[in-house]
């Protein structure tokens, strides 16, 4: 019998704070063949507030950004985003998703990022193409403009993804594992991007494995290991208590599962 | 000496320059298609999708004999129909895509041979599947130029969000409208789907020419070979409609002093510069690999 899957759902949450909400989820269930990866979770993602989105490998960080996005199933529940935002979501996928092989140069890449204003067909205009160049510029990739994307580095490809999302300028950033397989530099470099994005007063969610940055550099936390765990300030969330639980779920998940009774 | 060689085929037959028509208009869309069925993963796809014709081709054949427009009607119909229901397979069932696209394919070969074969002689049969370039005439020299011109146009509609959609899937369907419209999976599944629908359509196109079997050959040798040297997804293209039309010449010039068929040799052709970019591409061919040239400065 699977306890974790029977009662930690039922645990009380401690509610991102208050203030209107940029992304309300809403006893959200994301499953893949039935098993749920992320399990009836509620909560709000605060206007302009930096969250960490913390938890085990297969504790559903993924899932729910990408159900926040509608690239997940979402079996029950909803998720809301505030009116004015809702076309407006830039996303960061996992580097393993793209394909780093295709014959694109950086340029283009960054181009991509104006895909709202341009669409399909939209030219591209001088203004453009100076906001493209400047966001190459600002994460470090000056020079390499016309290199073949296939020749970066993995560090040099996230800085090329991270300058595509400051070309999108989107009020709600979305960031999938954003340092995975990062050097020490890029890592600082995209970490003071992604406060500075913060500080303009975005909406930023980045699922992080590295509990020392959670900590230091994101004021809430949304801890989760298939079923939520806790949710509000970083110092709260991420104690040891909390953590041992995230831990304990994790071993505890089981290929036959009995079938959830939570009313959806 | 060269003129007789080179010109003279093509100068004294017509039916050499239409056939030199056809093929050059089906190397134009060889640039696309054949670039985006690699830079895809789909190579293999569209072989089966070339097999999967067949019975389509069959049906028209046994109800109007050898026409044109039957025949490709019903190669179109059954072409989209298998990749409909492979794609509607791999989603409802543990079967991935590949598998259930070659059960296709095997049961749509069998069947078309079987029923080619009950209704007509074995020369249609050959016919079906390996064209016959110098039969061409004004209906199918028709076809192919309107299936390009309906590649070509298409292209310039579908081509940016089809880069997006082979690059990062993803990101179409967050960046263009969001989640409301994820549902019906937003630009890059339905450029994806017009692709679909361009590569039957060429395949069909080419069976008159080249066969349901060899037509795919002139989609897809050139892009495999182009894709070793060129560096931008427009390179690519061109240099693949470059190769296909270079194939084309050099293997109608070959059938015609050899006295082979030309459908296969203008294939072959193709394999050979495949081959020859394997050894010889500037980007990852086995040359350049294991006798790199000296590695710059910096």
């Amino acid at each position: 019998m699977n306890v974790a899957h029977q009662h930690t759902h039922r645990a009380p949450l401690h509610i991102a704070a208050e203030g209107p909400a940029a992304i309300a989820v809403c006893n959200l269930t994301v499953a893949y063949n039935r098993h749920p990866a992320v399990h009836h979770l509620t909560g709000n993602f605060r206007d302009g507030s930096l969250t960490a989105l913390c938890g085990p490998n297969g504790g559903g960080k993924s899932s729910l950004l990408k159900a926040i996005v509608g690239l997940a199933p979402v079996v029950s529940g909803h998720v809301d985003i505030a009116a004015d935002r809702k076309r407006a979501i830039a996303y960061l996928p996992q580097v393993v998703e793209v394909d780093r092989g295709f014959p694109l140069k950086v340029l283009d890449v960054a181009d991509l990022g104006h895909w709202r204003r341009s669409g399909a067909f939209g030219r591209l205009t001088g203004a453009h193409r100076r906001q493209s160049l400047a966001a190459l510029a600002a994460v470090g990739l000056q020079g390499l403009e016309q290199r073949p994307i296939e020749a970066l580095s993995v560090g040099q490809f996230q800085r090329l993804l991270f300058a595509r999302l400051i070309v999108e300028d989107a009020p709600i950033i979305l960031l999938d594992e954003p340092f995975n397989a990062i050097d020490q530099r890029t890592t600082e470099d995209l970490l003071r991007l992604i406060v500075g994005w913060s500080n303009e007063g975005r909406t930023v969610v980045a699922a992080i494995h590295d509990l020392d940055m959670a900590r230091r550099a994101f004021p809430e936390a949304l801890l989760i290991a298939r079923e939520p765990i806790a949710w509000g300030a970083t110092r709260d969330v991420l104690d040891d208590a909390n953590l041992a639980r995230a831990r304990a779920l994790a071993e505890g998940w089981l290929e036959n599962a009995p079938v959830c009774d939570v009313p959806a | 000496m060269l003129h007789d060689l080179l010109i003279a085929p093509f100068s004294e037959f017509a039916f050499m320059r239409r056939a030199l028509i056809a093929c050059i208009a089906i190397s134009l869309s060889a640039g696309p298609i054949g670039s985006f069925l690699v830079l895809r993963r789909m190579s293999l796809m569209g072989d089966a999708m070339s097999h999967a014709v067949l019975p389509g081709v069959a049906v028209g054949f046994m109800l109007f004999g050898l026409e044109l427009w039957p025949m490709a009607l019903g190669g179109l119909i059954a072409s989209l129909l298998v990749a409909l229901l492979a794609g509607l397979v791999s989603r409802v069932t543990p079967l991935k895509e590949d598998a259930s696209l070659a059960g296709f394919y095997l049961i749509s070969i069998s069947s078309g041979v079987l029923i080619i074969s009950l209704h007509g002689s074995n020369v249609d049969l050959l016919h079906i599947l390996f064209g016959s370039l110098l039969g061409v005439d004004d209906k199918s020299l028709l076809l192919v130029a309107g299936a390009t011109t309906l590649t070509l146009l298409a292209f310039a509609v579908i081509y940016r969000p089809l880069v997006v959609e082979c690059f990062d899937p993803g990101f179409l369907r967050v960046a263009a409208g969001g989640r409301a419209s994820s549902s019906i999976g937003g630009p890059g599944a339905v450029a994806h789907l017009v692709f679909l629908v361009l590569v039957v359509v060429n395949l069909v196109a080419g069976m008159q020419a080249l066969g349901t079997l060899m037509s795919v050959g002139l989609l897809l040798l050139p892009a495999a070979a182009a894709r070793l040297w060129a560096g931008s997804v427009g390179g690519l293209m061109a240099t693949t409609s470059g190769i296909a039309i270079a194939s084309s010449l050099l293997g109608l010039i070959l059938s015609y002093h050899l006295n082979t068929p030309s459908g296969p040799a203008i294939v072959l052709v193709a394999g050979f510069l495949y081959l020859a970019s394997l050894a010889f591409g500037q980007r990852g061919g086995v040359v350049r690999r294991y006798w790199p040239r000296r590695h710059l400065a910096h």
